[in-house]
């Protein structure tokens, strides 16, 4: 692998979880659970797609095929998706997603905040942008889980039984390989390692004061580096890809 | 190209386009217009979005060939740019200003700051009070958040500072 295959495929890895997270979130449009969240969960979607299309516009330039971001998107199969496994989780309820949120939140927060001192011009600029809006998504995550988990006894044991189905994808989002490794040589992608420290010191206490239990003995799922994915992902790019697939090559 | 326009002519006429979403600023006090080059042949128009998901950037590309096509400049290349990321800190005094008279209560100072994890205290745009509570981190477009003022109870958006 040259240090050129390394990069796109980080880049592409990168920009996967912000497309599939965004195109679920977007799912919530016309249907959340009130106006301002409602507005909250498309606009967050807004931000996860943009920063997808700065990095897979960066990606195609990389790859120097020709492709466009548009293509990346509509045109792969599910085995070249190579999202994390925890994005392309199904809503569920508005706790199950917002639990989902809090965990890419904490990761997106600590990592882009690295990221944005990457060696790569174009990564550190969209890192350091990102970062200021993950904070906002961040604050707003925290606050729900909170809140809904210290809540009613309904609200409380939607978000128990949204931990237990979720914690299993969680450490994934820490997982490193050659891609990595040839990248953090050049100070170009950020080494996890501690990333998962500070991940782990900022959610467990916010699982704890929302009184919440994390699932003991998991087995941690992955796959998403990949490219195989859970049950949900063939129904999630189905829905994503109908439209350039009914119509191929229609422009607005 | 039939245009007698310098630099700075070129940015004047660039600032009568209203930002899509907010129309009492333009594109230059937002801070999304970030430079205007000359070369021989073209005007390169460089912008950066306001949040990564900016859905008003195909919007603000088209009204900048629309303009610069109404003063006889054809060759345009608008590129966008993401560093440095932008901040409301480019907005000025005045601007501020306007949003506040349009009812969005404006930004505070960032001075380069990191986004603080704690929701920020805002003014109510309508009667200057400075109990106001958030109503959502969230309002209309990625740019503000909901809130409600304690006192003359009015609900109002806040262009969030990031
Ligand atoms: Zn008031």
């Amino acid at each position: 692998m040259t240090k050129q295959e390394a990069l796109g495929k980080y880049l592409l890895r990168l920009a996967d979880t912000n497309l599939i997270l965004g195109q679920r979130l977007a799912e919530w449009c016309g249907t959340g659970p009130f106006l301002e969240e409602d507005l909250a969960m498309t606009n967050i979607s807004l931000d996860l797609f943009g920063t997808a299309e700065a990095l897979l516009k960066y990606a195609c330039e990389v790859e120097g095929k020709g492709r466009t971001a548009d293509e990346l998107t509509f045109r792969r199969p599910e085995r070249e998706f190579t999202n994390i496994l925890l994005v392309e989780q199904p809503n569920v309820d508005f706790g199950a997603t917002i639990l989902r949120q809090l965990f890419v939140d904490a990761f997106d927060y600590y990592h882009y905040s690295e990221l944005s001192k990457s060696s790569d011009p174009i990564i550190a600029g969209v890192a350091a942008k990102a970062s200021k809006e993950t904070t906002y998504h961040l604050r707003h995550s925290e606050s729900w889980v909170i809140r809904l988990g210290d809540g009613t006894e309904e609200s409380h044991q939607r978000m128990q039984n949204a931990l237990n189905e979720l914690w299993r994808f969680t450490d994934e989002q820490f997982e490193m390989n050659e891609v990595d490794a040839m990248l953090i040589e050049e100070r170009i992608a950020v080494d996890l390692a501690p990333i998962k420290a500070k991940w782990l010191e900022k959610v467990i206490p916010v699982l704890s004061e929302a009184t919440l239990q994390i699932p003991e003995n998991t087995f941690m799922q992955r796959g998403g580096r990949e490219g195989k994915h859970s049950e949900h992902f063939g129904f999630l790019l189905a829905e994503m890809h109908y439209i350039p697939r009914a119509y191929p090559d229609a422009t607005w | 190209m039939v245009t007698t326009l310098d630099k700075e002519g070129i940015i004047e006429v660039l600032r009568s386009i209203p930002d899509p979403e907010i129309p009492v600023i333009n594109i230059d006090e937002l801070g999304i217009l970030r430079d205007v080059i000359l070369t021989g042949d073209h005007v390169e128009v460089v912008i950066t979005p306001t949040y990564s998901g900016c859905p008003a950037m195909t919007q603000i590309e088209s009204d900048i060939r629309a303009k610069l096509h109404e003063h006889g400049i054809d060759n345009i290349v608008v590129r966008m740019t993401y560093q440095p990321a932008w901040t409301t800190d480019w907005m000025s005094e005045e601007a501020k200003e306007k949003l506040r008279k349009y009812g969005i209560s404006p930004p505070g100072r960032m001075h380069n700051a990191i986004v603080p994890l704690v929701v920020d205290s805002v003014v109510c745009p309508h009667c200057g009070s400075f109990q106001t509570a958030v109503v959502s981190e969230f309002g209309s477009t990625a740019c503000k958040a909901l809130y409600q003022c304690q006192d003359c109870k009015e609900p109002f958006d806040y262009f969030k500072s990031i």
